[in-house]
């Protein structure tokens, strides 16, 4: 499938990480929308051991605010263990200290939730811009 | 009900929710990931989140869904709590508990009809 911009998203894996199941589901259906196979965990210490299984994946999808393990430290868990995926931070918050909190712990996009196509689509065109 | 019928009716209240302000675009990007596949989406969605447990998960929950007048209520709410104004957070809460109290019965009504009407009853995704 493309998405414009010569972007095809075929072949894409993809991790949401959120605890609320409202999310998890939104978010779920609208990267199956797209053609983009997903997996859903549901807070950041399962995100680490996803990836600590040794599977990969194009696009993580990252709340912010989860128990045991919150985005912030997930995404910093994530670089530090040499993961380079695209990880785009999606939150209710909107604090410009908080984001910048979140954004310096290594993502590479910021949505404010609720997350729309539109939104989903402006960050998988960075993925295949940088890829 | 002639099935026709039923589908029109369904479709003016669906407007209705959109021109009383109690839905907004929002709304329309779940009524978008309804398919074949996945025909009660929306109704799945709406109803996932049975009793919100906390100020929070409601606020986040009625964001998701495009509950426009609960929205405002809750921003409402917000501003009064954290100004401090007791009178105000109370009487706004009680707003807010209506408000969605109201969406919630609506809701139901619609969705109920929608199974009724069956398959393919989102006549024109427009507002």
């Amino acid at each position: 499938m493309n998405i414009g911009g010569g972007a095809k998203v075929s072949n894409m894996r993809a991790l949401v990480v959120d605890d609320n199941m409202v999310n998890q589901t939104i978010h779920h259906r609208l990267l199956q929308n797209l053609g983009i196979e997903n997996q859903v965990v549901k807070n950041g210490k399962e995100a680490v051991d996803v990836h600590s299984s040794g599977k990969y994946f194009d696009l993580i999808l990252m709340d912010m605010d989860m128990p045991i393990m919150n985005g912030i430290e997930a995404t910093r868990t994530l670089r530090a263990m040499g993961i380079r995926s695209t990880i785009a931070g999606v939150s209710t918050r909107s604090l410009d200290q908080e984001k910048q909190e979140f954004m310096e712990a290594g993502l590479d996009d910021y949505q404010e939730k609720p997350l729309t196509k539109a939104k989903l689509v402006s960050i998988l065109h960075k993925i295949n811009h940088s890829g | 009900m002639e099935r026709n019928q039923l589908r029109r009716q369904l479709a003016v209240m669906r407007q209705s929710l959109f021109d009383q302000g109690f839905l907004d675009e929002q709304f329309i990007q779940l009524e978008e990931l309804q398919d074949d596949a996945n025909p009660n989406f929306v109704e799945e969605i709406v109803t996932l989140e049975k009793s919100p447990l906390d100020f929070n998960k409601l606020d986040s929950y009625m964001h998701h869904i495009g509950a426009k007048k609960v929205k405002a209520e809750s921003t409402h709410f917000r501003e009064y709590c954290k100004a401090g104004n007791a009178e105000g957070c109370l009487r706004t809460f009680q707003q807010l508990k209506k408000e969605y109290t109201t969406l919630k019965k609506k809701l139901e009504a619609y969705f109920q009809m929608a199974r009724q009407a069956g398959p393919k009853e989102i006549a024109g995704r427009s507002k």
